[in-house]
């Protein structure tokens, strides 16, 4: 069943297309890497996918619904996006690991946070810490975190691994499968060939706004 | 200088001799302001005259209606002024008037109700005129640090809306800073009343003769009046206008 449909996607900023005719179907359950040169506009396909932007022409489904008709904050409560730079927000390392509960009205899950922490092999210690005392790696699995609280039915991650050092990318990039196979949609920006090939079953080029190609890897999804 | 609550034209024109004090400096110090003073001068003393008559005319009038009508404009005058800040709020001035106007409205009731001051023009005017131009540099600050946090903060503002907050949850820290730097400066000047300067309704007051400490008891009620309108209008601009940085779609513009 598709989960989110592109139909001759265009968005068009100052005056330029930044994507353009974009048509392409993902399967729930795939696992997507999304691979293009630096400024080909991937991080402006996860945008729209989140309807942090919305296209200029062109429509996108969630479910079969297009995304002008669903609210747009319950809508992103199902899609997990992590920047490509991730911002922590507040003072302590703790307001991010709330707010997720916080704006579902939900009491914050302890036994939840900590199992995602021993999961991305983080220090429990570092729920208290300030903010800007993390590094970048730390920052970026937060904000990994964060996002994963509530588990999401799809998961946008753009270059998430690029300030993580080999052994914790593996972390993540074993985290983020075995999420895949309990059945979490992944679409994956990279820029790192191999890893776009490790567990994708799905490959698309972008180049200069347009989808260039789509490859099916063979593997299971 | 004269004592009590008079001061004829010739003291007048013999203080005016100061005006020549920033001439001279200016001509020396090649500042090139002479123009602009002598029109700020000019400018200055014809407001002030053209003021000074037509509240002497609308005090004795002491018509209700007139009176809420001169308030109605007032209150106009400084929306203006203040929604210039934010030119990029769509409705400003109309978000600027319902936040002076509620900020002032208030006030004014709960200083007439509890006596404080008598609905008649004497002294609803100036002490109306005192809210009103407070609350206008408090909108205007308030504008500008929205401005300035929707641009600087839109990291923080796109993470929230994309974990799934609704776009007051995601804005609330930058409009309760955006309150804050509206009302700081109202409560710094507070802080240092009689220490720092004696405010000008006070030093008013007591040239024209009044006793210092009657003069304290106004610039009291003058100083809690200036805190709650400008609380007031500023929780509710900044409420108001904070939409204007999104779209339908809850996307930052
Ligand atoms: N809000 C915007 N306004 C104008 N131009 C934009 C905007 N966002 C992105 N662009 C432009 O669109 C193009 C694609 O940007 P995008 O961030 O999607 O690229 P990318 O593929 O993610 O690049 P990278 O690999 O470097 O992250 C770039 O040329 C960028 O300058
Ligand atoms: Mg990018």
């Amino acid at each position: 069943m598709s989960i989110l449909q592109f139909h001759n996607v265009s968005y068009f900023k100052d005056e330029k297309y930044i994507l353009k005719d974009i048509t392409l179907n993902i399967e729930k359950g795939d696992f997507v890497s999304i691979i293009g040169p630096s400024g080909s506009g991937k991080s402006t396909f996860l945008k729209l996918c989140c309807h942090l932007i919305s296209p200029t022409s062109g429509s996108i489904k969630y479910l079969q619904k297009d995304l002008m008709d669903c609210d747009p904050a319950e809508l992103r409560k199902n899609i997990g996006y992590c920047f490509q730079t991730p911002h922590l927000f507040g003072e302590h390392v703790m307001d991010n690991l709330s707010f997720p509960y916080l704006i579902r009205d939900l009491a914050t899950d302890k036994n939840r946070i900590n199992l995602l922490f021993s999961e991305f092999h983080m220090d429990m210690d570092l729920i208290t810490n300030e903010v800007k005392n993390l590094s970048g790696g730390e920052k970026q699995r937060i904000a990994l975190i964060r996002t994963l609280l509530i588990a999401p039915e799809i998961l946008l991650l753009d270059e998430v691994t690029s300030s993580l050092d080999s052994s914790n990318t593996d972390i993540v990039e074993n985290a983020v499968n075995s999420l895949n196979k309990a059945g979490i949609t992944v679409i994956w920006v990279t820029h790192n060939l191999e890893q776009s090939r490790k567990f994708a079953n799905k490959i698309i080029t972008i180049e200069a706004g347009r989808l260039k190609s789509v490859d099916i890897t063979g593997r299971e999804a | 200088m004269n004592t009590g609550s008079t001061m004829n034209i010739t003291s007048l024109l013999f203080a005016s001799s100061l005006v020549f004090v920033s001439l001279i400096f200016s001509y020396s110090q090649k500042l090139k302001l002479e123009k602009e003073i002598v029109i700020s001068i000019i400018r200055a003393v014809i407001q002030l005259v053209a003021v000074g008559y037509l509240l002497n005319y609308i005090f004795g009038l002491k018509n209700i209606l007139f009176t809420t009508l001169l308030l109605l404009f007032m209150t106009f005058n400084a929306s203006y002024n203040a929604a210039k800040r934010g030119k990029d709020i769509k409705n400003g001035l109309l978000i600027s008037f319902a936040s002076i106007a509620s900020g002032t409205m208030i006030t004014l009731l709960i200083l007439v109700a509890s006596g404080s001051i008598k609905y008649e023009p004497y002294q609803i005017i100036p002490v109306s005129g005192m809210i009103i131009s407070n609350s206008m540099v408090a909108l205007g600050l308030c504008y500008k640090q929205l401005g300035s946090n929707f641009k600087n903060r839109r990291d923080e503002v796109e993470t929230k809306l994309a974990l799934g907050a609704e776009i007051k949850t995601a804005s609330v820290g930058i409009i309760r800073d955006s309150i804050k730097t509206g009302m700081l400066p109202t409560i710094d000047s507070a802080k240092t009343l009689g220490i720092v300067a004696l405010p000008g309704m006070m030093t008013g007051l007591i040239l024209a003769g009044t006793s210092p400490v009657v003069a304290v008891k106004f610039q009291i009620m003058v100083t809690f009046m200036m805190l709650s309108t400008t609380s007031i209008s500023s929780f509710m601009a900044c409420y108001l206008a904070y939409r204007n940085f999104f779209n339908e779609r809850k996307q930052l513009k």
